[in-house]
């Protein structure tokens, strides 16, 4: 498509459609055919917009042209569609080859399959001789190239595995293909009734079609999750001979002069200079109300400063900021994770040893049976072909795949390939508070009247204090009135003037009331109570009544905020934890045997995310709690958390269910093989039954409520 | 059975070209949104 721009109309469109800057957006939201056309067609107007495309399979949106990101994001959310901006630098990069080679191989396999099998019909239905002979010769041809080149995938993880002395499920598949391939070149060469051309090639296909499958969803919810953009600061403002320089973050040094704008982070540990200063360290810390400094205080990378511009001295720089110390803990942290072993390798262990011992066990038997080298050769092949590597190999891709495309379109992306099996085994659930279950509420009383609306408003968005934050929002599209003079007080409010009178938002005891949340104070009146608070997020309390395990709070917050808000929803807290005592807590925990799912967003969750058995982030989360958890949830409702274990526990369920179908059809299969009666057609009908059996089993998992 | 000769270099170029095709959407990015291609035949933009 190459869009229409009705805003360029009168004028010259100053670049071609698909050349200059473009930007990507996830839209977690949309669905269907009328989203496109609603979000294609609403931007499409917008001034800079030279083409716009939805992809509906990533659930992304790419615009080309000079436009400004922030009214397209005004935009999106106009049209009633969450959307977060991506890293686009990121995604150029992630161009997806792998995918495309996959899906390449998958075709040039299946193409060999069906002629190779339609050869052999000719062969099963009596072909004799020379004839048969032909048939065999073309069938390997075709086979031995295509086995060659499709096969790739499947050797080269074989190969890795074996090079460091593990199983995997691919060192018995590549074997079977493998040997199915050279016993069938042999037998061709010397006349042999049997040749298992087919049952290399169908084997090849079905397992390419689970990992096509496996790849696609996989990468879909991991690009999504890497690469919303990250929050954390680049750049610094430095004071050089009196003036602000912005240089990179890196670029700074020990003793250095930096301003932080209002509403920024702070980009290294350091000492306030100026005067008061009030920081946001909900990220850091998870206490939900802003800090209040005094002149000379430690400020910690990552603070948000939420009052007016400061200076500060660096005092730590680099890989010795508090932030960086904290990314080191989860990187120890997380090798704890990497050590789990996936349920499929867990089946290859003892399937690729029982099974090779079979054939071997065959081939011994039948060589001292009868002498025949040959024939207990092709008796041993025929057991490992016929063993259905094919349906063990698909039997966990197959309903990962279902289960993650499931999840996909609930708002959940997946990140990490055993995440979904680690989930299912989870007995414990621990919640961080602020930001994760509590956002900040305000209640504005019903009888306000316009005016004071309009200063509520005004007075809200002059500051970045996460309740004037809320009380914007929950003011809606009030219009605010011009105000001059506006001062902000560190932990006290913030103060303007309005048509000659003094206005104040701010606590109740500095406005002269007798409340402590938030007031509103228009010169001389009596002051409005404006209630503050924290409340859950939507679809907690639905969540937390419908989880059936034992659930808790750690949080950096205060004890009576969190014992309230803790007691409100009515599980146990634990307040005042450090990032390090969290983390001890939950290592203390799994010591007793619990498997811990931890679900937080901040800094000083990052550790225990990562140490967790399973972690969930939300999207708002710090890139580095993102990047530390298994599953991060595009939505800002809890309301499926219920589902998402659910599903789980079905899709570990089902595995567990193919691998027995799989061991089912063996326990046919293999005496008939042992007797020495298989033949090519009876291994090519066990192989495709057993195979589409598993798959379509794997479906239900799409099913379940 | 003479026939064969023709009839399975046939078989194998039709195969191919069938073969040849799939490639080639491949390689233009025709599988890169699946529910957005079932999705936009509904829309009726005259663009």
């Amino acid at each position: 498509m190459t869009a229409a721009c009705p805003a360029c109309a009168g004028g010259v469109m100053p670049q071609d459609p698909g050349v200059g800057p473009s930007l990507q957006f996830s839209l977690p939201d949309i669905h269907c055919a009328a989203c496109i056309g609603k979000i294609e067609r609403g931007l499409a107007s917008i001034t800079g917009v030279t083409a716009v495309r939805v992809n509906l399979s990533l659930k992304r949106l790419t615009v080309t042209g000079p436009a400004d990101p922030a009214r397209i994001e005004a935009a999106l959310r106009n049209l009633g569609y969450e959307a977060y901006p991506l890293d686009l630098e990121a995604l150029t990069s992630a161009r997806d080859t792998v995918g495309r080679a996959l899906l390449t191989r998958m075709a040039v396999a299946g193409f060999a399959m069906m002629n190779v099998m339609l050869l052999s019909v000719a062969v099963w239905s009596g072909a004799a001789d020379a004839t048969r002979d032909l048939f065999h010769l073309i069938s390997a041809a075709i086979a031995l190239p295509v086995i060659a080149y499709a096969g790739q995938p499947f050797f080269q993880t074989a190969w890795t595995a074996l090079r460091v002395g593990r199983l995997n499920m691919d060192v018995p598949i590549s074997l079977a293909i493998l040997l199915a391939a050279g016993m069938s070149l042999f037998e061709t060469l010397h006349s042999g009734a049997h040749a298992y051309f087919d049952a290399a090639l169908s084997l090849t296909f079905f397992l390419l079609i689970g990992r096509y499958m496996d790849h696609r969803t996989r990468s879909a919810a991991r690009s999504a999750a890497k690469e919303l953009t990250a929050l954390e600061v680049q750049t610094a403002q430095r004071i050089e001979d009196g003036t602000a320089r912005t240089v990179a973050v890196s670029a700074l040094a020990i003793g250095d002069l930096v301003t932080v704008p209002t509403g920024a982070r702070v980009p290294v540990d350091g000492m306030l200079l100026s005067g008061n200063a009030l920081m946001d360290r909900s990220f850091l810390t998870g206490e939900s109300a802003a800090v209040s400094l005094a002149k000379n205080a430690q400020l910690q990378a990552g603070e948000i400063n939420v009052a007016a511009p400061l200076t500060l001295r660096a005092t730590a720089v680099g890989a010795d900021t508090t932030l960086r110390r904290m990314a080191a803990m989860v990187e120890t942290a997380e090798n704890s994770r990497n050590s789990y072993t996936a349920l499929a390798d867990r089946a290859a262990q003892i399937y690729a040893p029982a099974v090779h011992l079979l054939a071997l066990t065959a081939f011994i038997g039948w060589a001292a049976y009868d002498g025949d080298l040959r024939h207990a050769l092709n008796v041993a092949i025929a057991t490992l072909i016929i063993t259905c590597p094919c349906a063990l190999g698909l039997a966990v891709p197959a309903v990962s795949t279902a289960a993650i495309s499931r999840l996909f379109s609930l708002g959940y992306l997946v990140k990490h390939a055993t995440a979904l099996e680690r989930l299912a085994e989870v007995t414990h659930a621990v919640f961080d508070k602020t930001g994760t279950l509590s956002t900040p509420s305000v209640t504005p009383p019903a009888d306000l009247s316009i005016s004071e609306r309009a200063v509520a408003t005004a007075l809200a968005q002059a500051s970045h204090h996460p309740l004037s934050r809320a009380l914007e929002a929950a003011l809606g599209d009030s219009a605010a009135v011009p105000l001059a003079q506006i001062t902000e007080i560190a932990g006290q409010g913030i103060v303007a003037t309005w048509e000659g009178r003094e206005v104040r938002l701010g606590r109740g005891a500095w406005l002269g009331a007798d409340f402590d949340d938030l007031g509103l104070k228009i010169g001389d009146e009596t002051p409005r109570r404006i209630a503050a608070s924290e409340t859950p997020r939507t679809g907690v309390r639905s969540a937390l009544a419908a989880l059936d395990l034992p659930a808790e709070i750690l949080t950096g917050d205060a004890a009576a905020p969190a014992q309230r808000f803790a007691a409100d929803l009515g599980i146990p807290v634990q307040a005042d934890m450090r990032p390090e005592a969290k983390l001890a807590y939950l290592q203390q925990l799994s010591k007793k045997g619990a498997r811990v799912l931890m679900v937080g967003d901040g800094l000083n969750d990052t550790a225990a995310l990562a140490a967790a058995h399973a972690s969930i982030a939300p999207a708002s989360a710090l890139d580095a709690s993102r990047s530390a958890s298994d599953i991060v949830i595009l939505k800002d409702s809890f309301e499926d958390l219920p589902l998402l274990l659910r599903i789980s526990r079905m899709a570990c369920h089902l595995s567990r269910q193919n691998f027995a179908i799989a061991a089912l059809y063996n326990g046919i299969a293999i005496p008939i093989a042992l007797a020495g009666y298989a033949t090519p057609l009876a291994a090519a009908l066990a192989m495709s039954l057993s195979s589409i059996t598993v798959l379509l089993n794997s479906q239900r998992v799409r099913f379940i409520k | 059975m003479n026939v064969l000769v023709i009839l399975i270099p046939v078989s194998l170029i039709l195969g191919g070209v069938g073969l040849a095709a799939f490639i080639w959407t491949v390689r233009s990015d025709q599988y890169d949104d699946e529910k957005g291609n079932a999705a936009r035949i509904l829309l009726d933009d005259d663009e």
